[in-house]
């Protein structure tokens, strides 16, 4: 559901910087680590000590490429690193070699999302502002951790191609599984392995020019980004509403509050005085580097989402939901290669129930096969998972010892229907002259009594024969 | 002025025969058992221990510890402060690095070492190599050993003066845009610039990246050749370094013959600014040329007439960059009245630079700045192209490109330092070729009476090759250095 009023379209553009999964850093043989002790992953050269060298990480090429390839991008024959220079106590050489007017890539799309550029660059030290605000204003000191600085990061635009914020968050979490599926990094947004800032502008439903653009940073989790720019869509369209213009801006968002505040100009007003790096040579991959980076590519979401859904013949949504997290989509294949349960049953069980992903495989298949084959009702197999996720152990075993199977000798059954009626006269009375919905509580007492191993279906066919209806 | 302020440094020196010695023939000596490696490098740190010129800003004790390989054994070499030495003190001639010691050794010098030299000072230079007269060193200006009331050009003026002052058998230096070929020409020595390339410049502080090369100072070409091929080859800490293809031959050309030598005529005698005994100096050299068999012939290079206007964008602008470092978080000076982070940058950054570093650290600020950068750096990297293709078009026609490497002698300290133009313009002869990325050698021509008079100071000839005919343009060099028969 939008934020805004039909006359007015949101427009969002994402700008999301993914830490690469190399072993060393962009420009050194530091390794990457995270949560070590602060600055011992340090060198002259992340150091930015006098007269250090950088030199580019080749892993760090091949996953940038990877990546790109996978967004559709068209891969620059020769592309350049510049220096952008800033004064932070975060950014040691006090410029941040980066990618400027040619990138690794331009012109993608991932779904309905056009990808604007993917360039490499190098991330900042871990600044730690010690104090109540967390932020560099009003602390009482920061503290510099290295060990960070210098790991490789890819940085991905989008066009302004995003209406809402939920599709915001949902095109997002396919970026996510896409990148993980390569390989490339862990791109875990708590962590900071994956972050995301947004452009949000609005303008009335129908026209196709710009609004003022004001971007938004710190959302580091799938919901802050989607809570963010909910927001900043309705102080835009308050503001609007109210004759007032939008400025551009940066805007801090707090996920503790909700609130987005300005930077101050201070910290964004930079002239960041590009120039191309002289120490290092333009980056041109070779067809070889090319092919091999193709070749590795594995099955991404889009596609996976369409086997799903073609091949597969699973609903859309349950087809999306499952490509889109590559953890379910990989359980989702092992339990229809163990066999035994169909596709659309896995997909049902997998995408209902959270608690599978706990379960190997071979586990999930057998727990569906026994609901599909009507070994056990659909509410059994849940108790049945309980004790899997607790226990551990074989579905079939614990049906078994657990007396969980279905209870379909009609002899059992039928004494306690019996039974059931005879503890329901009223009801039973009142399902006679008619009452349907009167049957409720004798089909309740069976369920009781068969610890839910009966079948709903069957046990209503059975009290209503009995009342010779 | 006292005789021993004046004439040439051998004069001075005590006489040590020792120390009259190339490197090369000591070498030989010590290879023959005729001298003792530790003898040798002794001679030297006692030497370098009398620094009367300022030359040096760290020297080590007798002894010196051990030397690495076998080619080189043993033998002292000045290094200029601006190399990055594990546990050295390393101060790029600034005070914003005193007390700095890095924690790693520049890929020069560790050849260097790994040949079997050992570091026997490091030797003052202008702060950052950002000068042509020594005199921008926050240590104090270095003297000139011919003449101790001027300059031995600059930035690499320590190491100059050192191997002209019998204080170091030879040295190493960086040329950005003549910093390496103009102190050696105004002290009467040999010194190379290598194409952009031939060595790593890992551990070389640097001042312009696209520019700065290492490279070596010595008292004859031979040495010149051992300590290129020492140092020479591709680094793989850096990108831009690709080595020598082939290697550095020991120079032994006797002749000239059949070589062709262009004289730039924008550059060369009656060219603007050329002082006229130097002029005369190098009319004198190119007679030779033609009685080794050369072939002489003017030429023209349209480009560099803006080469000093470019190389005072690029140059800065890189620099502004390079040295934004210097910030006082990590290492060397830091001021600690400031009471916020931008206070603390500031005055550790106004404090600890000079008044020229400062003066190229604006000019580059503002030639990258938004809605500048075309009209600056993007111009002077145009002129830049040009002047690179001006050379390129050049070596079709000739085998080498001939100057004078300084428009004038040493001039007295003081005489320039009010006029930034005039001291940039000493580099008029040397900037093209850094422009372009080519090499070029200064050797000694002989010697030329300063304008207003006064004893006779040498002149430096130099003569440029296309990238990578180190081995070439050394040939030719000691064919006329012999011919030549300078000290």
């Amino acid at each position: 559901m939008s934020v805004l009023p039909d006359s007015h379209e949101a427009v969002i553009g994402l700008e999301i910087h993914v830490q690469l999964e190399t072993r060393t850093k962009m420009f050194c043989g530091c390794e990457l680590s995270f949560g070590d002790e602060p600055n011992v992953h340090t060198c002259p050269i992340c150091l930015a000590h006098p007269g250090s060298l950088p030199v580019i990480n080749e892993r760090a090429v091949e996953y940038g490429i990877q990546i790109a390839l996978a967004l559709g991008c068209e891969i620059a024959p020769r592309s350049i690193f510049h220096r952008k220079n800033y004064f932070y106590p975060d950014n040691p050489k006090a410029y941040q070699i980066s990618q400027y007017d040619i990138p690794l890539a331009t012109a993608g799309r991932l779904g309905d999302v056009r990808i604007h550029r993917v360039h490499l660059e190098e991330d900042a030290a871990k600044l730690v502002h010690v104090g109540e605000s967390g932020r560099i204003h009003g602390s009482g000191a920061s503290l510099v951790d290295f060990n960070r600085g210098g790991t490789p990061l890819v940085e991905i635009v989008t066009e302004p191609d995003l209406h809402d914020p939920a599709a915001a968050r949902e095109w997002l979490q396919l970026l996510r599984t896409t990148i993980k599926a390569i390989g490339a990094s862990d791109v875990n947004m708590e962590e900071g392995s994956l972050r995301c800032d947004a452009n949000v502008s609005i303008r009335p439903a129908g026209t196709t020019e710009l609004g003022v653009k004001t971007e938004l940073k710190n959302m580091n989790s799938f919901r802050f980004i989607e809570r963010g720019v909910e927001a900043e869509l309705a102080r835009q369209f308050e503001l609007v509403s109210s004759g007032e213009q939008v400025t551009q801006e940066t805007l801090h968002f707090d996920p503790r509050t909700g609130a987005l505040t300005p930077l101050r100009s201070k910290e964004e007003a930079h002239d960041y005085r590009y120039f191309p790096e002289p120490d290092l040579v333009p980056l041109a991959p070779t067809e070889e580097m090319l092919a091999t980076a193709r070749d590795a590519l594995p099955e991404l979401p889009e596609a996976r989402e369409e086997r799903f859904a073609g091949e597969l013949e699973l609903p859309a949504a349950q087809a999306r939901q499952l490509a889109y997290d590559a953890e379910l989509a990989d359980l989702f294949e092992a339990a229809l290669a163990a066999g035994g349960a169909g596709a659309r049953g896995l997909a049902n069980w997998i995408t209902g129930e959270p608690a599978t992903r706990e379960l190997a495989p071979a586990q999930v298949a057998s727990l569906v096969a026994l609901v599909e084959g009507g070994k056990v009702t659909n509410r059994a197999g849940k108790e049945v998972l309980a004790k899997l996720v607790a226990d551990g152990g074989d579905p079939v075993e614990i049906v078994e010892r657990e007396g969980l199977g279905k209870v379909e000798d009609s002899g059992e059954l039928e004494a306690v229907v019996a039974a059931a009626i005879e503890a329901h006269p009223a009801e039973a009375e009142k399902v006679k002259a008619g009452a349907d919905q009167a049957i409720g509580p004798i089909v309740g007492h069976v369920m009781r009594e068969t610890k839910g191993r009966a079948d709903g279906g069957e046990v209503t066919r059975m009290i209503r024969a009995k009342l010779g209806l | 002025m006292t005789p021993a302020d004046a004439g040439p440094p051998t004069r001075g020196a005590g006489g040590d025969e020792l120390l009259e010695l190339t490197a090369g023939q000591a070498l030989s000596r010590i290879e023959a058992g005729d001298l003792g490696a530790d003898e040798y490098f002794d001679a030297y740190a006692d030497a370098a221990a009398g620094d009367e010129l300022n030359a040096y800003l760290w020297r080590a004790e007798r002894g010196g510890g051990d030397a690495g390989g076998e080619n080189l054994r043993g033998a002292p070499i000045a290094v200029k402060d601006i190399f990055c030495t594990e546990g050295i003190p390393t101060t790029a001639g600034s005070r914003i690095l005193e007390g700095y010691t890095p924690p790693y050794t520049a890929t020069a010098v560790a050849r260097l070492a790994d040949a079997g030299a050992r570091v026997l000072g490091k030797t003052n230079m202008d702060e950052f190599a950002m000068g042509s007269s020594n005199e921008n060193s926050a240590y104090g200006p270095v003297l000139n050993p011919w003449d101790r009331s001027r300059v031995p050009g600059g930035s690499s003026g320590g190491s100059a003066a050192a191997v002209a002052g019998r204080l170091a058998p030879w040295g190493i230096g960086t040329d950005t845009g003549g910093s390496i070929r103009q102190p050696a020409a105004l002290c009467g020595i040999v010194g190379l610039k290598p194409t952009y390339g031939a060595i790593s410049r890992y551990g070389m502080i640097a001042f312009a990246s696209s520019l700065d090369q290492c490279g070596p100072l010595t008292r004859d070409v031979t040495d010149a050749a051992i300590l290129l091929r020492a140092m020479e080859g591709r680094d793989p800490r850096d990108s831009t370094s690709v080595g020598i293809e082939g290697g550095v031959e020991l120079p032994s050309r006797e002749d000239l013959e059949g070589l062709r030598f262009g004289v730039p005529r924008e550059l060369a005698a009656g060219a603007e600014g050329i002082e006229s005994s130097v002029a005369e100096n190098f009319k004198a050299t190119l007679a030779l040329i033609e009685e080794l068999g050369g072939e002489l012939d003017e030429f023209e290079l349209p480009s560099t007439r803006n080469g000093i206007s470019a190389y005072y964008v690029i140059a800065p602008a890189e620099a502004s960059a390079n040295l934004a470092r210097y910030d006082g978080v990590r290492y060397g000076a830091r001021d600690r009245e400031a009471d916020d982070l931008l206070g603390m940058y500031e005055r550790t950054r106004a404090r600890g630079f000079g008044a020229e570093v400062k003066r190229r650290i604006m000019l580059g600020t503002y030639a990258l700045s938004s809605g500048y950068y075309e009209a600056y750096y993007g111009q002077a990297q145009k002129v830049r192209t040009r002047i690179a293709q001006d050379f390129s078009a050049a070596f079709e026609r000739f085998d080498f490109v001939v100057t004078p490497t300084s428009p004038t002698v040493a001039f007295g300290l003081g005489d320039k330092t009010d006029d930034p133009w005039a001291m940039y313009m000493n580099d008029q002869c040397t900037v093209p070729m850094s422009l372009a990325g080519i090499p070029a050698i200064s050797i000694p021509s002989g010697l030329a009476e300063p304008e207003g008079g006064g004893p006779q100071l040498p002149v430096g000839f130099q003569i440029a090759g296309r990238a990578f005919s180190e081995s070439r343009i050394l040939d030719a060099a000691f064919a006329l250095e012999q011919r030549i028969g300078f000290g």
